[in-house]
């Protein structure tokens, strides 16, 4: 055997001592996948609703019973006057207030116009957002199938344009086909990032690493010995990453497995390269993990995991692109959710190639320098 | 031949001067002791001389090979034990072994006969984690897995620091016997009692060599007579001592105070005696003593003061 091979199995050896660590890393594929698309549910189900009808008309009635049969709205309260309803979102037992005025009906008829109040608690962006966006579609509709704009239309003869869409490569717009790809990418990157930076601060913390050093083994040997098993370990947890999502969501990747698999190889040897960087610039322990959980965050929340990277501004998207983790949150959904080729992910590809390479340099390089 | 030699070593860390200008040499088969406290240089030297530090000026050589040029052949040739313990925690003592001599390129069966006698003593717990063995047995790991590549020098730093008195005696022992086997052995050490187990020292202080010689003759190299004294009020002694004309040097060793005296005098012991009882004392006890390694080091280390502050 070489010295590669002792290097390596030494290096097994002391992984499967540390149980905790082992099981910390085998926990985490199962507990993320199962947790997180299942509580990170950005679909607004019960929006609660407070209304002010101040008309009590045949028309303010039919817009309200056709809110209630929505589903999505769960009338709360019916207060007499704006002010009664606001203490509702004030107490928070609401989400939003709408008032119909008086003469809602008789305006709507005579003059063909009538205004509506709707307040929204923002608190919850997101949420004010999309219950907003509810409401006002169901407003919309009922204002195209009343009776008055029927008639006119069909009199008039203006054209209509009637809107029909459909969500490609997720039909029920449904978050776990969004999140359960970036949570493969996660698992990816902890491995990667964190537990190898820690790993090799602890040789240097407790010293054997001053031991090793007077000894002729050569600085690749020792660095190959560091990123193989975790190579290894982080293959194996993507591979149950996907059994995972198969099983619990059944959500099997429509594109090669070839490729993915090629992207996560080339995806860990960059994150190694990572977090073989950082471990050169710490001392210990704690300082790695700061380090590593600093920039983690950054990859995590610039790199289009939770939100999509297309709406940030354009130093954001410069910042994103930088990150390793982009690329692979993209490609990685477009190979499991749509079906895409190595030839249309080939660019992100070299991408990933590049930061495996300038990371894992970096690192071979300072590491040098120290000793 | 040299198995060590060292010529006006510089390092600096910072503003700190670790070592300065330090020449030395280690023959071969011998067994070399750098004595010094804390602070001193020790670990620096060793670092430098396992080729894992690089000094600003000078040049050093191990087994006639250079530290710098030729730092591949020398980590072959050492066995390298640093002040701290350096080994896997998680892994067993024999893991530990067979680890070290594979990177070697050996195997234990092949250098049995070298670490024999240290390693059946900790054969019985070989399926224990070093993390787990108590401080002498750890020292005595570390010593088979820095043997078991057959080194041709032994580079100690401070191997008993930290452990028991009877532990410090066998491993003494041990490293007389292994230098029987014609190794040669650089240890450094913070006690100056081991001084004299070594064949020759070198006194180390503030990264300057004071003094190198073997111990018997940096002792007989005392210029002056050294006194011990004691009384009942053993530090307004001390201070009633310093505050004489006549005392060159007084400090405390023990129970009792080393005081030397300005000048070559006969009746040094009777005149102190007469001066401690003038002051007052009771039960006053002054008696002529051969100093050991300990006044040596602090009488070189004061005129090494003086001789700076002069300058």
């Amino acid at each position: 055997m070489t010295v590669l091979g002792f290097l390596l199995q030494k290096e097994f050896r002391q992984i499967r001592r540390d149980t905790t660590i082992l099981r910390i890393m085998f926990a985490l594929p199962v507990i993320q996948l199962i947790v997180f698309p299942l509580a990170m549910d950005f679909d607004v189900k019960s929006v609660n609703i407070s209304i002010v009808d101040q008309d009590h008309s045949t028309y303010s009635q039919k817009l309200i019973s056709k809110i209630a049969s929505s589903g999505y709205f769960k009338i709360v309260g019916a207060e007499t006057s704006f002010k009664k309803s606001l203490t509702y979102i004030e107490n928070g037992e609401v989400d939003l207030v709408m008032e119909i005025p008086a003469g809602f009906e008789r305006n709507l008829v005579r003059e063909g116009v009538q205004k509506i109040g709707i307040s929204v608690d923002a608190i919850n962006g997101t949420k004010a957002g999309i219950s907003g966006q509810y409401l006002n579609s169901i407003i919309a509709d009922f204002n195209a199938n009343m009776d008055v704009n029927v008639k006119t239309s069909a009199m008039s003869q203006q054209g209509i344009i009637n809107i029909t869409f459909t969500n490609w490569f997720n039909p029920r717009a449904e978050y776990k086909y969004n999140i359960v790809p970036a949570i493969l990418v996660l698992l990816l990157t902890m491995i990667g990032g964190f537990v190898t930076a820690l790993n090799i601060v602890r040789e240097k913390e407790v010293g054997t690493i001053e031991q090793i050093n007077v000894t002729p083994i050569k600085k690749w040997e020792f660095i190959l010995g560091k990123l193989i098993p975790f190579w290894i370990i982080g293959m194996i947890v993507f591979t149950l990453g996907l059994t995972i999502s198969w099983l619990v969501y059944g959500i099997v990747p429509v594109g090669s497995f070839l490729t993915l698999y090629a992207f996560a190889a080339v995806y860990l040897v960059a994150l190694l390269g990572f977090g073989l960087l950082i471990s050169t610039y710490s001392d210990n322990q704690v300082q790695a993990m700061f380090v590593a959980f600093f920039f983690i965050m950054i990859f995590i929340l610039m790199s289009g995991f939770f939100t999509s990277t297309d709406g940030m501004p354009g130093w954001a998207k410069v910042i994103s692109n930088m990150t390793p983790v982009a690329h692979f949150v993209k490609t990685d959904r477009m190979i499991i959710l749509k079906g895409s080729s190595f030839n249309d992910v080939k660019q992100e590809f070299l991408y990933l190639v590049a930061f495996a390479g300038v990371l894992n340099g970096w690192a071979i390089w300072n590491y040098r320098k120290t000793n | 031949m040299n198995a060590v030699t060292l010529q006006n070593i510089s390092k600096s860390y910072q503003d700190v001067k670790a070592v300065r200008d330090v020449s030395f040499e280690v023959k071969k088969g011998e067994l070399f002791g750098l004595i010094g406290a804390d602070g001193a240089g020790k670990t620096s030297i060793f670092r430098i001389l396992t080729t894992v530090l690089l000094a600003d000026k000078g040049t050093a050589t191990v087994a006639g090979f250079d530290v710098v040029k030729d730092y591949k052949a020398i980590r072959d040739r050492i066995g390298y034990m640093p002040g701290k313990f350096s080994l896997y925690q998680d892994l067993t003592i024999r893991e530990n072994l067979e680890f070290f001599a594979a990177i070697f390129g050996t195997t234990i069966d092949e250098n049995y006969e070298l670490i024999k006698d240290i390693y059946d003593q900790i054969k019985p717990f070989s399926d224990r984690r070093a993390g787990k063995l108590s401080g002498g047995m750890k020292q005595k790991l570390a010593l088979c897995c820095a043997l078991i590549h057959k080194p041709e020098v032994l580079l100690l730093d401070e191997p008993t620091t930290g452990v028991d008195v009877v532990s410090r005696k066998e491993f003494w022992a041990m490293l007389k016997s292994l230098q029987e086997k014609g190794i040669t052995i650089l240890v450094s050490t913070p006690y100056m009692d081991e001084a004299n187990l070594c064949e020759r020292i070198a006194l180390i202080q503030n990264g300057r060599i004071m003094s190198v010689d073997t111990p018997e003759n940096i002792i007989k190299s005392f210029p002056v007579k050294l006194y011990a004294a004691k009384s009942d009020a053993i530090y307004k002694l001390l201070k009633d001592f310093r505050a004489a004309p006549v005392v060159d040097s007084c400090y405390a060793f023990g129970e009792f105070l080393h005081v030397t005296m300005k000048g070559n005098r006969e009746t040094g012991s009777s005149e102190l005696r007469d001066l401690a009882i003038e002051r007052g004392h009771t039960h006053v006890v002054v008696q002529e003593i051969t100093p050991g390694i300990e006044d040596s080091f602090i009488r070189l280390m004061n005129e090494k003061t003086e001789v700076s502050a002069h300058q």
